[in-house]
């Protein structure tokens, strides 16, 4: 305890209200994943910011490589075809 | 306050059901409406007695105290979370000191300021408990235990109380009581059940502080004289080692058997360590009296 960052890395996430969805709000250092919870609520929702926390352990995260961001994410750019606004309406369709 | 009598329970925050911010919504970040310290300075009547009033300043004097030595960790705790959890409890802690002080002073003829930062060292109400030092964090935690539970039990009878005021600030800070409660609780598990080191700590520390906890339970003349505004304390004893003591065994540690200190708090008789305390925390109001930033 004594030594710096000695305890787990967590990700906060945090419903700002009823009918939305978690938000990635930052991360926290705790002993464990129930002292997480109890510091992000200290720590994230001291303005009436939250209704509902979820915490995770930075590590259990699986993430994209950030190398690899040409392969993952430039494929989808130019093939607008991919959206429904790139094909014209059919005559006599009501309501699209 | 006997059980059998009838208490109200409905609408004790009406009387102040339009204060705070009432413009509150799940949209808008703001400070939310409830009852605030500002709210019990202008609204509705003081004590309607000098033992109720005697017992808000007791209720904030404790809580003050409280306040006092847990921000004494900020920038200090074993990591910047923790740092950041005592200080909100400590924050916690003043403004139920502020709501039951402002109180307490419309009859005394009295500011929040003025309470906390004139008076004399034989003026303050606090227990012993409150007032003992920081010691290592395993102290601390115990003593957030002991109060805390404490605390949690007193204000939750308290919400029962035939003073509106009271009633209403403890309604509040019950809420708030019960995460400080819930914040000691998983630190003494954590503690207790941790490595040899951090179990001895805790054990010391239980030994150092349990001669204390009598005084938080013991009745006074005081009692008698507020009648339905206040609780015997004494009736919140069972309950309160009930929950200790499972904690305690969940921890793996054990309730001491050592005697009671004397403690006279209550009737401004302190340990040593009050006058250090006030020192600092009245040393700037004093220096530069009417200051504001």
């Amino acid at each position: 305890m004594t030594e710096n960052n000695s305890w787990p890395l967590f990700e906060v996430f945090v419903r700002s209200s009823r009918g939305l969805s978690h938000v990635h709000a930052g991360s926290l250092h705790a002993p464990d994943a129930e002292m997480a919870v109890r510091n992000a609520r200290d720590l994230y929702t001291r303005r009436n910011e939250g209704v509902s926390l979820w915490v995770v352990k930075s590590a259990d995260i699986i993430t994209s490589d950030p190398d690899s961001k040409d392969q993952f994410f430039e494929s989808p750019k130019g093939k607008d075809y991919r959206h429904a606004t790139y094909y014209t309406k059919s005559e006599g369709v009501k309501h699209l | 306050m006997s059980s059998s009598n009838t208490h109200i329970t409905e609408g004790i925050e009406d009387d102040f059901a339009s204060f705070g911010d009432v413009t509150a919504s799940a949209t808008r970040v703001t400070p939310g409406n409830a009852l605030r310290p500002e709210d019990i300075a202008v609204a509705g009547e003081g004590p309607a007695s000098d033992a109720v009033a005697e017992y808000a300043l007791q209720l904030g004097d404790d809580a003050l105290i409280l306040a006092q030595r847990l921000s004494w960790w900020i920038s200090r705790a074993p990591e910047i979370e923790e740092d950041v959890a005592l200080g909100n409890i400590a924050l916690d802690q003043l403004g139920h000191a502020r709501s039951f002080l402002i109180y307490a002073g419309k009859r005394l003829g009295k500011t929040e300021d003025e309470l906390a930062y004139w008076r004399e060292e034989e003026e303050f109400r606090s227990a012993h408990l409150v007032e003992q030092p920081n010691g290592d964090f395993a102290v601390t935690i115990v003593r957030q235990l002991l109060v805390a539970v404490y605390q949690n039990l007193l204000y939750t009878e308290l919400t029962k109380s035939s003073d509106q005021t009271i009633a209403a600030v403890c309604a509040k800070a019950v809420k708030e009581v019960d995460y400080h409660r819930d914040h000691a609780i998983q630190w003494t598990l954590r503690l207790g059940r941790g490595t040899e080191e951090s179990a001895r700590r805790m054990r010391v520390a239980l030994a150092d502080l349990w001669p204390y906890v009598g005084e938080l339970f013991a009745d006074e003349q005081l009692h008698d004289d507020v009648g339905d505004a206040g609780v015997h304390p004494s009736t919140l004893r069972s309950a309160w080692d009930e929950e200790i003591s499972a904690v305690l065994a969940d921890a793996g540690l054990e309730v001491p058997q050592v005697p009671d200190a004397m403690s006279r708090g209550r009737h401004g008789e302190h340990s040593e360590h009050l006058g250090y305390l006030l020192a600092e925390m009245q040393v700037l109001a004093r220096k530069h009296p009417g200051a504001t930033w």
